[in-house]
């Protein structure tokens, strides 16, 4: 799949839903390629759900439904010719709490290559190695590589799940809150890791930090109680917002 | 008024405490006066001959040699054929089947096959081991009847273990594109194999001490020589007490019976040593 090298994905009247309740109403707008895109709003507002919709992860709740079309790299993902396990090769994920598997650096980072049939040793490492420089965690796991995983800091482990998205080569990144369990130093490398990661990746990122939105987003979509209110240029929302809503979220009015 | 109300609680919170102190007491104290009765009469003819040597003169003399080898190939052959069958059938349960009614059936039905006695399953084995499939009266039915009866022990601890498994994981090696077998394979059977291992170990002491399902499937009073194949009928040790006791020839039997029931009792509270070792160990690493 994935012939049509866009790697942008477009949302589509999308509507999302948890059994009778609505989470997502007519979401429609562009998510452009190599460019980081904050997803913004009040808790319960839908982004977690939102990202989720871009890699499927959602199908793993029982009774969900959606209604519309999400455009990833030209393929409709929610036709049914997708195969799922596919498209999350190209859409990889960071979760809110760093979740390494409890098993060595090593074998984290080497899990997906390994899963996906690549068994040569000299192959792993480099593909260890450079996902883990990659997410500027090389230097301080370089001589642990052994080591549990469970054992580094908060903020290690994050970078390490990073990295362990990073080794399977995804076109895309999705994160929902990366950097919410992290402390200022940890999550300020974050977001210069990110800014790294841009020039190859294009990122979508759920952010409660309106500051951590205009440092590092390109792209901002405002999303409240399921609606997208306000889309566009990261600068021209925080600074010119169209929208009354946006404004009063933004100045702390409200959420 | 005050205070003695508050006294009166004291003491009563005293005597609820001493009553629950006395009951925990008598079940640690039955369990001991067991220990100490089986062993005090039947430690005197434990020894090294009595364990490699076949029974002589009619079962009066001599080891037990068939019946410990025979437990230990109806044991082994029961795991065998009971771990992968559980084991799939917990992954089927916790991960694949949809959260519906059919699956809480299966559930209340495996939770059921628990409760049945054990001279059902026997009865079971005989008709469909070794009438219907014609394995006869042989190591092969008594295993495969054995393999029932631990059946449950075996899903539900995998269950349990499977479940105890973080879902983080799962959406993690999901997210990387991998399919929900690998993910099993790779993350979830591996963080919850201590779990199932005890299980299996559980499971092991368990049945090497039913009688009832391998009296029409598996066992037999008395064999010249040791089995050969699975097809071979075998003696077993707690059948052999069994005999030993009912066979009511000679009084040189009962001392006999009680070594037996020695045997049994050590192995099977060192393979429940064993597993709740593992399970501690495992226990605490996760913390
Ligand atoms: N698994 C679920 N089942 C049912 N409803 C859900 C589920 N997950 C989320 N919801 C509901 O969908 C709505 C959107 O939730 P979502 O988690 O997407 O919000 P969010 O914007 O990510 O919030 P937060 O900032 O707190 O993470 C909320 O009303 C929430 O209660
Ligand atoms: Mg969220």
């Amino acid at each position: 799949m994935m012939e049509n090298e866009t790697k942008t994905i477009e949302i589509k009247d999308l509507d999302f839903y948890y059994g009778d309740f609505q989470a997502l109403e007519n979401v429609t707008f562009d998510i452009p390629e190599n460019k980081v895109t904050a997803l913004i709003g009040p808790s319960g507002c839908g982004k977690s759900t939102f990202l989720r919709t871009i890699n499927r992860m959602n199908d793993l709740i029982d009774g969900t439904r959606v209604d519309g079309d999400v455009i990833v790299e030209g393929d409709d993902i929610y036709k049914d010719e997708i195969d799922v396990v596919e498209l999350r090769k190209e859409v990889g994920m960071v979760f809110q709490e760093p979740n390494p598997f409890p098993k060595s650096i090593y074998d984290n980072i080497a899990y997906g290559p390994r899963a996906h049939g690549i068994t040569d040793t000299e192959k792993l490492d480099e593909i260890v190695e450079n996902s883990l420089k990659h997410a500027a965690l090389w230097d301080e796991v370089d001589d642990r590589l052994d080591q549990s995983a469970i054992g580094i800091s908060g903020g290690q482990q994050q970078r390490l799940c990073i990295a362990r998205a990073l080794a399977v080569d995804p076109d895309i990144l999705l994160m929902d809150e990366p950097t919410s369990a992290l402390d200022p130093v940890a999550t300020a490398k974050i977001e210069d890791l990110i800014d790294d990661l841009k020039e190859e990746y294009t990122i979508v990122i759920v952010t409660h930090s309106m500051q951590q939105a205009a440092r590092i987003s390109d792209y901002t979509a405002f999303f409240l109680m399921g609606e997208v209110i306000e889309h566009g240029p990261t600068q021209k929302i925080f600074e010119k917002p169209e929208n009354q809503k946006t404004e009063d979220y933004i100045t702390g009015r409200f959420g | 008024m005050k205070n003695n109300n508050l006294q009166y609680r004291h003491l009563k919170e005293k005597f609820v405490f001493s009553i629950l102190g006395l009951t925990l007491l008598a079940a640690v104290g039955i369990l001991g006066l067991i220990i100490y009765f089986i062993f005090s009469k039947g430690i005197g003819v434990v020894d090294l001959e009595f364990l490699t040597q076949m029974p002589t003169n009619g079962m009066t003399e001599g080891g037990i040699l068939p019946a410990l080898l025979g437990s230990f190939y109806l044991v082994s052959g029961s795991i065998l054929f009971a771990a992968p069958l559980g084991v799939f059938a917990a992954i089927y349960m916790t991960e694949y089947a949809d959260k519906s009614k059919t699956l809480r059936m299966i559930r209340i039905g495996v939770n059921n096959l628990a409760g049945v006695p054990s001279v059902v399953f026997g009865l079971f084995g005989l008709s469909v081991f070794v009438k219907f499939f014609n394995f006869g009266v042989s190591i092969l039915s008594g295993s495969l009847t054995l393999g029932i009866v631990i059946l449950p022990t075996i899903i539900r601890a995998s269950e349990e273990a499977l479940m105890a498994v973080p879902d983080e994981y799962r959406h993690a090696s999901l997210a990387l594109g991998i399919t929900k077998w690998e993910t099993i394979k790779r993350v979830v059977l591996p963080a919850s194999i201590p779990g199932i291992i005890t299980g299996c170990i559980l499971g092991v002491g368990r049945v090497a001490g039913e009688t009832a399902p391998i009296i029409f499937t598996a066992a037999t009073f008395y064999t010249a020589n040791l089995p050969t194949s699975v097809f071979d009928e075998a003696m077993a040790l707690p059948y052999h007490i069994y005999a030993l006791v009912t066979a009511g020839t000679s009084p040189k039997q009962v001392p006999l019976a009680y070594g037996t029931a020695v045997v049994l009792l050590f192995l099977v509270i060192s393979i429940n040593l064993v597993a709740t070792l593992i399970r501690n160990h495992y226990g605490r690493l996760n913390d």
